[in-house]
């Protein structure tokens, strides 16, 4: 199973993703963890940022073939379906 | 409409300073997220899928063209250029900052607007009838009683920490168009025997995954004993509703597990005794100040003229406008369901334009309704052409007011975090499917709601059609419920079957809409026909050839 991390950053609510310790802001560019051991880590790393009012809500989500499983997290990674001159898909136009 | 007095001003004010100094401190890290959540959260700020959203009250869904304007300001300064107006009659914007909400906060009170009681376990935002003050079959206005329970309901102690939260809407006409029946207590206005003005008291409404209808539990308030009243229904509540279990505590779950009898006879024991120890009754003096803010424009003397059928103005007539108690005035629907967009949604510029609109036409309020359109209740029908051509030029003037296309719908998975599967994309491509206008007005009154969890912000239940978005294992199904209402004629719609995919809704109610034509008779809604026929010639068509309908 692979999976990736993401949260929300607390001064403006936007969504994020973990990568080498720290956070970026699109999904092409976070880590992938292939080692569950790894993922867990990286969660219980994230939670210091927690601590640090940085960010907030951190979690993992699965992924397949390069691709969120879930609808939930292609949304959240893109942007609303229907306004796609809006969020992170917005910036690919 | 009403105006804040001094000491609306100062506790508004004095609010947003408050949330000013929480917000500092959350980003200081002097409060934690859990710490932080309920004090946000009662100040109607979420944290939603891409970013925070923010929920504006708009009590009794009545708003200025001022206001309209500084929403527009608000909606281009600190945030994408838009707003959406809610199935609770209030305006949510998507994208706001947490470091900006205090400011949006500030300009918002300049214009007598908060987001106080959006969110959190208290009472919420008063809604009424949007036709309020304007409609034919009014006995008086519902917003001097939603004015007096927000007063009264605003940031009450008692009534802060409820069990869950607590939905009222008002009501005075026979035509219902608040969905009385769907809330946690309603109020409607009514005439005794003896013509004297009183309320029937509603309680134990709800959607959600139980739904249930509310039933009478008051035949006939007095006036003054209104507040009252109320405090008893909430008192039992709060004594008597489940805190154990989020998903049981609604004061639904008690009044139907109580039944009526037993629910009618505690909240009468508990009124007698708030009546024994003295409680607040509302003198007439303070109903009749109340009531001055609410008192309609003055009226020019007009007399009704016939109306324009012709062309893409008769279209909008025919189904956008509604007759007015005023002799040469009419209610017009501005509809917020283009064809193929978003539902409920506006953008900055069209408020501004609305805004102005209203000032050119001397239109001194607007109304969100719950139904996600806006309503100009009072406009000269001699200036409905002039309205209609401004709307046109605004993107507004789609003349689908109450047909198929006119769909509830709520944010759903595209923003929302408590969703399960997208619903707008689904309305719109029903919208599309049924953009024929002939076809729409011949299908007529078809009202469809949808949602996409089984929180219902949607009112799937209350839909003639009703949608519900599902996820099975990681894909969006949707389920059909047929025969619900949330007029005057309630029910509660029922589940047709297995869900449909994404790819095969559109058809399925295209099916069932078909049916519906071949098998009506005359003078009968779809609502009708399905309450004749039942499900099953329904259900027959709507699974047609599909062979793989999700389980």
């Amino acid at each position: 199973m692979v999976q990736m991390l993401t949260a929300n950053r607390l001064i403006d609510g936007r969504v994020l993703y973990w990568k080498e310790g720290g956070w970026v802001e699109t999904l092409e560019d976070a880590e992938r963890f292939t080692d569950t051991a790894a993922a867990e880590a990286a969660l219980t790393a994230a939670k210091d940022f927690v601590a640090r009012n940085l960010v907030v809500n951190p979690y993992l989500f699965e992924i397949k073939d390069g691709r969120p499983v879930k609808e939930r997290e292609i949304i959240r990674a893109a942007g609303p379906s229907v306004r796609t001159d809006l969020g992170k898909q917005a910036d690919h136009v | 409409m009403y105006r804040y007095d001094e000491f609306d001003a100062r506790f508004v004010r004095e609010r947003t300073e408050q949330f000013r100094f929480q917000v500092e401190r959350r980003l200081k890290g002097e409060l934690t997220e859990d710490q932080f959540k309920p004090l946000r959260l009662m100040n109607g700020l979420y944290l939603q899928l891409h970013a925070y959203m923010l929920r504006i009250a708009v009590p009794y869904g009545t708003l200025s063209a001022r206001q309209f304007r500084k929403l527009a300001e608000i909606a281009r300064k600190y945030d994408k250029g838009y707003g959406h107006f809610t199935t609770r009659q209030n305006m949510q914007f998507n994208w706001p900052a947490l470091k900006d909400v205090p400011d949006i906060l500030g300009e918002l009170a300049t214009v007598e607007m908060h987001c106080i009681q959006t969110s959190g376990n208290c009472i919420r935002n008063v809604t009424a009838d949007h036709f309020a003050g304007a409609a034919a079959d009014e006995i008086e206005d519902p917003r001097p009683v939603a004015e007096l329970i927000r007063q009264w309901s605003s940031l009450h102690p008692e009534f802060s920490f409820l069990p869950r939260k607590f939905k009222i809407a008002v009501i005075a006409a026979r035509e219902d168009r608040a969905a009385l029946r769907y809330h946690d207590a309603a109020v409607e206005i009514v005439k005794n025997a003896e013509g004297r003005t009183g309320y029937r008291v509603w309680v134990g409404g709800g959607m959600g995954r139980t739904p249930y209808l509310g039933y009478v539990v008051g035949d006939f308030v007095e006036k003054p004993d209104l507040l009252g009243f109320l405090e008893a229904i909430m008192r039992v509540y709060n004594e008597n509703g489940r805190r154990d279990n989020l998903f049981k505590a609604r004061i639904k779950i008690l009044a139907h597990s109580l039944g009526e009898t037993e629910m009618r006879e505690r909240v009468l024991r508990e009124f007698k005794e708030i009546k024994a120890a003295g409680y607040l009754q509302v003198p007439e003096a303070e109903r009749a100040r109340i009531a001055a803010y609410f008192a309609p424009p003055e009226f020019e003397t007009l007399t009704d003229e016939p109306l324009p059928t012709d062309g893409d103005l008769g279209r909008w007539i025919a189904n956008n406008v509604a007759p007015h108690k005023q002799p040469g005035y009419a209610i017009a629907t501005i509809s917020l369901k283009p064809i193929g967009g978003v539902p409920g949604d506006i953008n900055a510029d069209q408020l501004d334009g609305v805004a102005q609109l209203m000032d050119d036409f001397g239109l001194t309020e607007i109304r969100a309704s719950h139904e996600q359109n806006l309503v100009l209740p009072h406009v000269r029908q001699k200036d409905l052409p002039a309205v209609f051509a401004r709307l046109t030029a605004l993107g507004l003037a789609t003349p689908n007011a109450g047909l198929i296309t006119d769909i509830i719908c709520c944010p759903g998975l595209d923003y929302c975090d408590l969703a399960n599967a997208r619903s707008i994309p689904i309305a719109q491509e029903i919208a599309k499917r049924f953009a024929d206008l002939e076809r729409q007005e011949d299908i007529g009154e078809l009202k469809i709601k949808m949602s996409g969890c089984i929180n219902a912000c949607g009112h799937h239940h209350a839909g003639h059609i009703g949608i519900l978005g599902v996820d099975k294992k990681g894909v969006e199904y949707y389920q059909l419920l047929l025969g619900g209402s949330a007029a005057e004629d309630a029910s509660i719609g029922e589940i047709m079957g297995p869900g449909f995919g994404e790819h095969e809704i559109v058809d399925a109610v295209d099916r069932v809409v078909e049916a519906y034509r071949k098998l009506r008779q005359p003078g009968e809604r779809f609502l009708d026909t399905y309450r004749r026929l039942g499900m099953e010639p329904f259900k027959n068509v709507a699974y047609g050839e599909q062979l793989h309908a999700a389980h």
